[in-house]
């Protein structure tokens, strides 16, 4: 979105079509690129190039900055191993880190439901602080909406966070090659489980907490190990690794393929997968991240994220290949194989 | 994870498919039906096409019960879910299957209140809690999971809970195979039998199947390793000439089935006279009501029902692709205008639709059976 402000010109091609909004439409599936794609980005991003990304690099009176927005919904409020407040600062910090930037300020919005209590927002805000400070990053400014009781769920928060880009990164699902190595830092699905099973619908039981965190220190120690080597990063968020690779394998006109037993998992969450019927590929993470490594420096990234602490279950997931073209393919253990699509649907709504 | 891990074990089952190559008759085309929506979708989950014989055709059979659900009850369904003060409650698996005005999903958007339920006693649950709201179950599926809507019926009626009721759409299982082995444009070699429904029903009511259609059936679980030896021994009993049926899933499936839960069903339930099944038509005796005595909890009883009757777009083939007559991929909606975020079909919506599963772990990986071996 470089460049001159553009005026509204001609006729945007919108395709969404879709009647109405539906819960699927924020899930970060299918149907969220679709609404994206077909109406946000026609009206307010085009003529623009550019690969959509949770993150933007701009330049601004010279200087390059990277920025990103986000918004928080999660129900419940607190679940074991953090809190909307936490997500707020770590899910921002983490958009910008798989940008290959270091969150540096962050402005905040609150939207609050009238009979909040004090504690329950207080505690949030404590939680916000003591992320913030973890991640090295300042809350520079904000703004704070109040809306009538039963027009809002408790509370959501909004952030804007500004980065400072790492140098030496070239990243951009075009210079993904057959060849290159899938990083991922740690086990996938904790946080979805979490949630689901912190909101009680369901008589199960887990002793399982989110892994909401800042990944930056990994990506960090990813960047100057393996600098230009390093293709691509996302974090799976909402549709979870599957989606995220989907959406690099048709950016990129490449295959993903990825070893079902190499992929990092606590058996809890296999346990929940199994039992509901779940994929865990489609299950959301907000600890952890993605990154497509050229394949002479995936050893090198690979050890370089396993030393920094909380990396050490960290590992190499599959690798880029020709085929299947546009396409994510998971190989098991006895020679099958099936393609992973996007997530289809919301099995999970209101996950962060 | 125990129980699974066991019957995913790599070098058992590259034992076992060994064995299915070396009963196989390279002259011989054989088409083995998996009746169950959860053996399709484990088979293609599980990549299990890759590690069989060309030969060895496996046809998705009916055993999905959102697929074989004809739209005008999902319409029925949700006029009820339109009366104020209703809660729709229904398995997540229902809620994008489109009924003529949209999907439950969609309704719920547009106001109504529909929940996701994982089992009916959690639609009893929230009748409690809502006691000036109407609870409506709606409910599905085969032998399988009639005894848990029965049991829940028992314990409303026990409760006296007012605000309850069950919208039935169960399904047996039996009649269903009849009327594939019926078809004249079907030709099988034998059945996988379906897992679940016969912990219910056990082994018993598919004798038949064997002594006068001649054909083998075994019972069989759902992990890669139960399927591959289901695959083994109706190969040995078609090797042998014998057609008997045999219960690969003995650590679940009693030989007898689960008379507690035969006993529930009897109690709920009787047979209807006839029930219209997507695809396959009017089938006499094939499906489920609730008896008179638990009338107040009928919500077919208790509403009016409009009884809506939709015939299914005439360019989808789901009639075809059900009795296995045509792979999903040779219908001609499939991939283009059906898919499973806008589904035109039924066998597209749930994830064990034969349709669903070959689009989501199948229909993109063209000939990459060579790429896959040398990973």
């Amino acid at each position: 979105m470089n460049g001159e402000p553009k005026l509204a010109v001609a006729t945007p091609k919108i395709r969404f079509r879709d009647p109405q909004i539906e819960m699927a439409h924020g899930a970060g599936g299918k149907a969220s690129r679709r609404l994206i794609e077909g109406l946000f980005v026609p009206l307010l991003y085009e003529p623009s190039t550019d690969f959509l990304a949770d993150a933007a690099h701009v330049t601004i009176g010279g200087a390059r900055v990277a920025v990103t927005t986000d918004a928080f919904v999660v129900k419940p409020l607190r679940f074991p191993g953090g809190s909307i407040g936490e997500l707020a600062i770590n899910g921002t910090v983490n958009d910008l880190a798989v940008s290959g930037a270091k969150a540096e300020e962050i402005v905040v919005t609150f939207i609050l439901e009238a009979g909040l209590s004090t504690g329950v927002l207080e505690a949030e805000v404590r939680a916000m602080a003591g992320a913030a400070e973890k991640a090295g990053v300042r809350i520079a400014s904000g703004d704070t909406k109040v809306v009538e009781h039963g027009k809002a769920d408790q509370m959501y928060i909004t952030t804007t966070g500004l980065g400072r880009i790492l140098p030496g990164l070239m990243m951009n699902p075009r210079s993904v090659r057959p060849g290159d190595r899938i990083l991922l830092s740690g086990p996938i699905g904790d946080h979805g489980i979490t949630i689901l099973l912190a909101r009680g619908e369901l008589d199960l039981a887990a002793d399982l907490s989110s892994d909401t965190r800042s990944v930056f220190p990994m990506v960090d120690a990813l960047v100057a190990a393996a600098g230009s080597g390093v293709r691509w990063m996302r974090d799976p968020t909402r549709g979870g690794v599957a989606t995220s690779l989907n959406e690099l394998a048709r950016d990129s006109s490449l295959g993903v393929v990825l070893h079902e037993d190499a992929i990092p998992m606590r058996d809890e969450v296999r346990g929940a997968c199994e039992l509901l019927g779940l994929d865990p590929l489609h299950i959301a993470n907000e600890g952890q991240f993605l990154a497509i490594v050229s394949q002479e420096c995936a050893e090198d990234a690979l050890h370089a994220v396993q030393e920094i602490p909380g990396g050490s279950d960290a590992c190499l997931i599959g690798e880029i290949r020709e085929q299947p073209a546009g396409a994510v393919l998971v190989t098991t253990r006895y020679g099958g194989s099936r393609i992973v699509d996007m997530l289809v649907g919301d099995p999970l709504p209101r996950i962060c | 994870m125990k129980y699974v891990d066991e019957f995913r074990n790599p070098e058992l089952i590259s034992k076992t498919a060994e064995e299915i190559r070396r009963l196989v008759d390279p002259q011989r085309h054989y088409r083995i039906m998996e009746v169950c929506g959860g053996h399709t979708h484990a088979i293609y989950r599980f990549g299990l096409k890759d590690i069989l014989p060309a030969n060895i055709d496996l046809i998705h059979g009916p055993g999905c019960p959102v697929c074989v659900l004809p739209m005008g009850r999902i319409d029925d369904g949700l006029s009820i879910a339109a009366k104020s003060d209703v809660i729709f409650a229904a398995f997540g698996d229902m809620m994008r299957v489109p009924g003529t005005q949209g999907s439950p999903l969609e309704h719920k958007a547009r106001g109504l209140d529909i929940r996701i339920v994982y089992s009916p006693t959690d639609a009893i649950k929230l009748a409690r809690t809502n006691p000036d709201k109407h609870v409506m179950f709606f409910a599905i599926g085969f032998e399988t999971t009639a005894p848990s809507t029965a049991l829940t019926l028992m314990r409303a009626k026990a409760e006296g809970l007012k605000n309850f009721s069950v919208f039935c759409n169960h399904v047996t299982i039996i009649p269903a195979i009849r009327a594939i082995l019926d078809s004249p444009d079907m030709r099988l070699d034998g059945f996988i039998g379906p897992g679940h429904c016969s912990t219910v029903i056990g082994c018993r009511p598919y004798e038949w199947i064997a002594k006068n259609e001649a054909k083998p059936i075994v019972v069989c679980g759902f992990e890669p390793l139960d399927l591959l030896q289901s695959i083994v021994m109706l190969l040995r009993q078609m090797r042998n000439g014998e057609a008997k049926v045999e219960n690969q899933y003995k650590r679940v499936v009693p030989w007898e089935g689960n008379g507690a839960a035969l006993r529930a069903m009897g109690e709920v339930f009787q047979l209807r006279p006839y029930f219209e099944w997507r695809g396959l038509g009017f089938i006499s005796q094939s499906a489920l009501r609730i008896r008179d005595t638990y009338a107040d909890w009928d919500a077919e009883q208790r509403f009016s029902i409009p009884g809506i009757r939709v015939t299914d777009p005439k360019a989808a083939q789901c009639g075809e692709v059900l009795k296995g007559v045509l792979k999903p991929a040779q219908c001609k909606l499939f991939g283009r205008e059906c898919t499973p975020e806008n589904p035109v079909g039924a066998l597209m919506v749930s994830t064990e639709g034969s349709c669903a599963a070959y689009y989501n772990y199948e229909h993109r990986k063209g000939n990459l059976v060579s790429l896959t071996a040398t990973a």
